[in-house]
């Protein structure tokens, strides 16, 4: 992180190196001068660039007094990491809004939006102060301007991969809910699936049932997968193929509980009904399984 | 090498020992549906619990063993397909369609006693 603070006084310096600007300030002193003047107009900034927020209806899913105390925030952040050039505390404040404010239906491009506009507010206040002197307003610009982007981009960059954290928990997440194979009666295994079935978690699924076809001895298999809602056209197929690959091993596979859209994606896939064993529900599933191993369930109380 | 065929009781059982080169498939073929009659078997059990790779000819020939025996008057049921096998098979299209399958020797024969019972 020192090292980039190291090169991008560098660019500033660089940028600074206009000849006909003769300087009298390092560029540290121009921030630092900035610095002062974005503290003392403090109150009368933010309460613009809050306006602004409101005018362009940015964060709308979240109360103006929200809106305020976020802004705050983000404002000391802001400045603060115009002083000292370090932007750790600014990308962890921006993972913990993000953190904050994602669920409440906050969107990349509202955050990103306001980072702008306090950009554009602080740039204004800077016109309006250096009007006068328009050599110095170049040289303070050159100053704020590659800072201001750098703390863009580190919101949004911060904000973005919070959320992408957030996917990649939540991915992992379900692939841990991994399918059990569970064993109801001697020789009849039923697997439950839920979520969403890539062709990863498809591949996963067939292995561990046909292992489960091999160590439970079974006989008849049901496949529930009314806690799935549609699959694609590679994953219908590797069901059919599961079907097929488990009557090798001697099981028979009962699949219940398909959704209108996948028995349309296995019509338009073309399958075999003859291979392939449907059921309405789990219930219907598991009773037609029993009759196929001999079982015979009966209540032991007397009908009423 | 080539593949013993044992007669146990009515059923002709015929156990893959590793994996076999293709004459050696064609003999078995020839062997199975020649004592299948010749023992009045009534049915034929194929245990390829020791292979770990099914080639398109091995299962192509398993089918046809099924489907002569099936003409000479007796059933076959093939027992122990590992499960990668399996699911290798049906992804090259292999299913073996119309053939019966089992789990093992155990369940295959568990299956023909239950046929017999059926059907005499």
């Amino acid at each position: 992180m020192a090292k980039r603070n190291e090169t991008s006084r560098e660019t500033m310096t660089l940028n600074n190196q206009a000849p006909e600007l003769a300087r009298s300030e390092a560029p540290s002193e121009l921030l630092r001068e900035l610095v002062a003047h974005l503290r003392q107009n403090r109150t009368q900034l933010r309460e613009e660039w809050v306006v602004r927020i409101s005018e362009t209806r940015l964060l709308t899913a979240m109360t103006k007094e929200e809106i305020f105390a976020e802004a705050t925030s983000v404002y000391d952040s802001y400045v603060e990491a115009l002083e000292t050039e370090a932007f750790e505390a600014l990308q962890a404040y921006a993972r913990n809004l993000s953190e904050r404010i994602i669920p409440r239906g906050v969107e990349t491009h509202e955050v990103v939006g306001i980072v702008l506009l306090l950009r554009d507010v602080l740039a204004r206040s800077l016109f309006a102060k250096y009007q006068t002197d328009f050599k110095k307003l170049n040289r303070i610009l050159d100053a704020y301007e590659p800072a201001a982007n750098r703390i863009a981009n580190t919101v949004a960059v911060g904000f973005v991969q919070e959320r992408e954290r957030v996917i990649r928990q939540q991915q992992e997440a379900i692939r841990e809910l991994s399918t059990p194979v569970l064993q109801v009666r001697e020789r009849l295994l039923i697997l439950p699936i839920i979520g969403v079935i890539d062709p990863q978690r498809a591949r996963q699924l067939t292995e561990q049932l046909l292992r489960g076809i091999r160590t439970n001895r079974a006989k008849v298999v049901v496949i529930d997968i009314t806690g799935v809602a549609a699959m694609d056209v590679t994953v219908a197929n590797h069901l059919v193929q599961t079907v097929e690959a488990s009557r090798l091993l001697g099981a028979t596979v009962i699949v219940t509980g398909l959704s209108p859209e996948i028995a349309q994606t296995l019509v338009t896939i073309g399958v075999d009904l003859g291979k392939m064993n449907t059921v309405g529900d789990l219930q219907g599933g598991i009773e037609q399984a029993e009759r196929l191993l001999g079982y015979k369930v009966e209540s032991l109380a007397e009908p009423r | 090498m080539e593949v013993p065929i044992l007669k146990q009781g009515a059923v002709l059982i015929a156990t893959f020992q590793a994996a076999l080169s293709d004459a050696d498939l064609n003999q078995l073929r020839m062997g199975l549906v020649q004592q299948v009659v010749k023992f009045r078997s009534r049915a034929v059990i194929v245990d390829v619990t020791a292979m770990d790779v099914m080639d398109s000819f091995a299962s192509r020939t398993l089918r046809e063993i099924a489907h002569m025996i099936r003409l000479r008057g007796a059933d076959t049921v093939i027992v122990g397909i590992q499960p990668e096998v399996a699911f290798a098979m049906v992804q090259l299209g292999l299913t073996l369609e119309g053939v019966a399958t089992a789990l093992d020797l155990e369940e295959g024969l568990a299956y023909l006693s239950e046929k017999f019972k059926t059907t005499s």
